[in-house]
């Protein structure tokens, strides 16, 4: 090779482009043989590592004579005596364009959290399907972890195709049926008929199947466009290490998460909210004058703000939702189950925060991606759960940005990494989309001047309790009796709601959390407009009506806890909605299917099985007047 | 961003990620071209600010002289702090490499490695390992959990996503941090030649005095090795593709005299650089079964 020639090499590779991807798919299966092809037809493997696994292939080896490329690949001892690989290895090759970094996964136990392992930092999924054995359950839950991890581009490789006869029509069979399942079907997926075992379609094209014309494997690998996968162009710097080598200079150094960032950009520190301007950006090769994503900085501002690792710079105004509360994707990675209420530690960014994951919405099952009641997680199950933060924290969504949307859950005891998160969205009481640049406008006619006109002091009565517990006919009553007293009052009804306000909204868990979100902001406004507000909904789960609590003021949230006994609702089934759920033809009903959390410490409790109509609108009454609610 | 820069950025990310949450890490630096980049990145990741931690090298006694004095030049020059720890009850046993086999890296370099980071109360420590090095290294985590012996449990591994490293740890337990995980050979070359890194001339050709022994060439570097019945001395040219206690480092011939032809001399042999280091032929999970000893 002459001089020119290895310099020219050396900045041809110097500036190859990297691309990650996970390979999903069991032993039986061949990906660590489709590995080995990719390795070894690449040209990645020296001589002695050749030598040595000829010599193990004569040990270890399931093919006979041939070179068992698989045992390039699988490494640990334990491993190989067992034949199966227990965990993520990561390989790496490169072609003319690019450097690849394979995560490599198991297929048996310990699969979800070994595949969102090596998913996590993935740009693309290769996915195998045994062409004798074509789509299997595994299948799908290789689609559903693709999914839930944000991978958006996918490779099904139909494998063996050498021992179903290179026919067409089984590779096309499988290739629909693909094609079908949610998390290949709506990614950018290819697929693509391969023999690793005989190098077909893997680098070089073979000539077992001359009716394929599409690219091979190391094809579709070198030119899959992966530069648009980061949706946020918004600034996001995570403050990683406050350098300060003396008392002079006091640097912000971390990795720019999305964005750019240029010498004279205002900057927002969240969630301390304090403002300054970029002064510099500096690295060891000299000062920069922007900054783009990826890139390790260290910045200095205008201002002598309090900034610590964990703090977050963004543009003043397209800030990250700043918050404790949010719901997330969990996958559990520990023996011990995940516990609602227990307390665990959240890294996220560069802070390990306290919390609890207050609720699970549901499990889902990663074989068929359907939803579950579940009151806890256990070892490698998926779920949506609602996570309490004890101090604030700035974060994205996992889909708009993956270094500001993701965390890790860790065992206070045992320091273990006991789970992973990807947040879906806030939900906190300001809601999802809260900008900082939009501020409550006061109005001319105050809150008190109200409550004086009206002679009362708000407050929202919310009813809960199970279906045909009496919420509704109690609920109308004390707004009569308010009425009849000369009170300002208005009863939101759950129909009502939902006929118009909601009118967009399904069942789901997602539709009834906004439900009581939208019903809390106007029971909000009403308050403010100085009314009583009555509402009447199940409202089953502690973590909705804490969210209104929270919104309100805890003084102004009555929490009402319409206490009647199941059997006594389901005997009078008001709407005939008991006998239905218990057919099976209602699904998710509460009581029956869906748990109804109780409240811990409800204002009132009225058991209205003991209790007659008056006699519970009696105990409201005087609780507001014991409490000062209602003037004369 | 080309993948040389991700790799460099990557690398920065970790090591202040470890600056930021230990109470006392410590960089091992083992003199070869891996520590040499480690420290290089080391130096940017805490630019215009000095390193927040010391740099302590496992000298077995053993290790080229052109080693020594590389490193304490390293020193001299960027005024890093640097620990050098020897295990002198090792010492004055005698044990050698030349006599003692594998009992010799385990007493001089795993022990003293072990009793090194216990004595300092070492939170954190950053090596240099390469996960394409060999089979066993493809599995390590970049923060690898060790227990309060240092061990390392291949089967009980904490998962690792994205790049939320977990730091959390007991009094005692330790995390053993690997910036260049996701570097290859060839990267690590090739960074060696764009940012201009200093590295042990003893990796370029030149003649020096070798032996042949066992099928290596070992090369003379002091009198404490002993010539058997019928072995000669020679100057050859020769270079190392990797260092570390020259009876145990076997050298490649070779003219690659310069950086770029060290690099296209490795492109042209196609065999892995872990080859030339005797300790690996044992058997071939060796390494793994010395990594869960506490083996860097």
């Amino acid at each position: 090779m002459a001089a020119e020639d290895l310099a020219d090499f050396l900045r041809r590779h110097e500036a190859k482009e990297l691309l990650r991807f996970i390979t999903c798919g069991s032993v039986d299966d061949g990906k660590s043989t489709l590995i080995g092809r990719l390795l070894h037809d690449t040209q990645q493997i020296l001589e002695d590592q050749l030598a040595a696994v000829t010599s193990d292939s004569r040990k270890w080896g399931t093919t006979g004579e041939a070179v068992d490329l698989a045992l390039l690949v699988d490494g640990l001892q334990a491993e190989r005596e067992q034949g199966i690989t227990i965990d993520v290895a990561y390989r790496y090759f490169d072609t003319a364009r690019r450097k690849f970094i394979i995560a490599d996964c198991p297929g048996h136990e310990q699969y979800t959290r070994n595949m969102a392992t090596g998913a996590s930092t993935a740009d693309l999924a290769v996915i195998l399907v045994d062409a004798a054995r074509g789509v299997q359950v595994q299948t799908r839950r290789h689609a559903c972890i693709v999914a839930l991890l944000g991978i958006r581009h996918v490779i099904v490789a139909v494998n063996k195709m050498d021992l179903v006869g290179y026919d067409e029509a089984v590779f096309e069979r499988i290739r629909s049926e693909c094609l079908g399942i949610r998390g290949i079907g709506d990614a950018d997926a290819r697929v693509v008929p391969v023999s690793a075992l005989r190098g077909d379609n893997v680098v070089t094209g073979g000539d077992g199947m001359p009716w394929y014309r599409g690219p091979t494997i190391i094809e579709l690998l070198d030119s899959v466009d992966v530069s648009h996968d980061q949706q946020l162009a918004d600034l996001r710097l995570p403050v990683q290490y406050v350098n300060r080598p003396d008392a002079s200079f006091r640097g912000f150094a971390g990795t720019l998460a999305a964005g750019e960032i240029a010498v004279g950009d205002p900057i927002l520190a969240v969630p301390s909210r304090r403002l300054s301007r970029v002064r510099e950006i500096l690295t060891f090769d000299g000062n920069l004058p922007r900054a783009a994503p990826g890139m390790a900085i260290t910045v200095t501002l205008e201002d002598e703000i309090d900034i610590s690792r964990g703090d977050l710079l963004a543009h003043p105004d397209r800030a990250p939702s700043v918050g404790r509360v949010f719901d997330a994707h969990l996958i559990w990675m520990s023996d011990a189950p995940l516990l609602p209420g227990k307390q665990y530690e959240f890294k996220l960014s560069h802070r390990y925060l306290r919390g609890t994951v207050e609720s699970i919405h549901h499990r889902i099952d990663v074989n068929d991606q359907s939803e579950h009641l579940a009151s806890e997680l256990r070892l490698n199950e998926v779920g949506l759960c609602r996570i309490v933060l004890t101090e604030q924290t700035a974060f994205d969504t996992y889909a708009s940005c993956r270094a500001t949307g993701a965390f890790i859950v860790v065992d206070r005891l045992s320091h273990a990494t006991a789970g992973a998160g990807m947040i879906l969205r806030n939900a906190a009481p300001h809601g999802a989309h809260h900008d900082v640049s939009v501020f409550w406008q006061p109005t001319r006619v105050s809150h008190e001047q109200r409550i004086n006109q009206k002679a009362q002091h708000p407050c929202i009565l919310w009813f809960t309790g199970l279906s045909g517990a009496g919420k509704s006919t109690i609920a109308n009553a004390v707004e009569q009796a308010l009425y009849l007293r000369g009170h300002h009052s208005y009863l939101l009804d759950g129909d009502n709601i939902r006929h118009g306000l909601n009118r967009d909204l399904d069942f789901s868990d997602a539709g009834r959390v906004e439900n009581i979100r939208r019903i809390g902001e106007v029971a909000k406004l009403f308050l403010d407009a100085g009314l009583i507000v009555l509402t009447a909904f199940i409202s089953p789960f502690r973590s909705d009506r804490r969210l209104v609590r929270d919104l309100v003021g805890s003084g102004e949230f009555v929490e009402v806890f319409v206490s009647t006994p199941l059997d006594e609702c389901e005997r009078r089934d008001p709407k005939g909605l008991y006998v239905k759920a218990r057919e099976g033809t209602i699904r998710n009903f509460t009581g029956i299917s869906s748990p109804y959390e109780a409240p811990e410490a409800p204002e009132i409790e009225i058991d209205s099985s003991k209790l007659s109509v008056a006699e519970c609108v009696d105990r409201v009454i005087r609780y507001l007047e014991a409490n000062g609610r209602l003037r004369n | 961003m080309t993948q040389l820069r991700r790799l460099e950025a990557e690398a920065i990310y970790i090591i202040r990620e470890v600056a930021a949450e230990f109470d006392n890490p410590v960089m091992l630096y083992s003199i070869g071209k891996d520590s040499s980049v480690l420290l290089h990145l080391a130096r940017k990741a805490f630019h215009p600010g000095r390193l927040p931690f010391p740099l302590m090298h496992i000298d077995t006694t053993w290790k080229f002289r052109e080693m020594i004095e590389f490193r304490d030049r390293m020193a001299r020059e960027l005024g890093f702090e640097l620990i050098v720890h020897t295990n002198a009850e090792g010492l004055a046993a005698g044990i050698s490499p030349l006599t003692h086999g594998a009992k010799y890296t385990d007493v001089m370099k795993t022990e003293a490695l072990k009793a090194a980071l216990s004595a300092h109360h070492f939170d954190a420590a950053f090596g240099g390992a390469r996960r394409d090095e060999e089979k066993s290294r493809a599995k390590e985590r970049v923060f690898s959990f060790r227990d309060a012996q240092h061990r390392w449990d291949p089967k009980n591994q904490r998962p690792e996503l994205w790049s939320l490293y977990n730091g959390r740890i007991h009094q005692g337990e330790s995390i053993r941090v690997f910036p260049l995980s996701n570097w290859t050979e060839l990267d690590v070359w090739l960074y060696i030649h764009v940012e201009n890194i200093p590295v042990v001339p003893l990796y370029f050709a030149r003649p020096r005095p070798v032996i042949e022994r066992d099928g290596m060439l070992i090369m003379c570097d002091d009198d404490r090795l002993k010539l058997r019945p019928g072995e000669q001395v020679r100057e050859e040219w020769v270079r190392f593709r990797s260092l570390g206690c020259y009876p145990l480092s076997g050298a490649v011939r070779s003219r690659a005299a310069t950086l770029t032809e060290v690099i296209e001399e490795m492109l042209v042999t196609r065999t892995s650089e872990r080859q030339s280091r005797a300790i690996d032929f044992d058997q071939a999970a060796a390494m793994e079964k010395r990594k869960r000893e506490g083996y860097f």
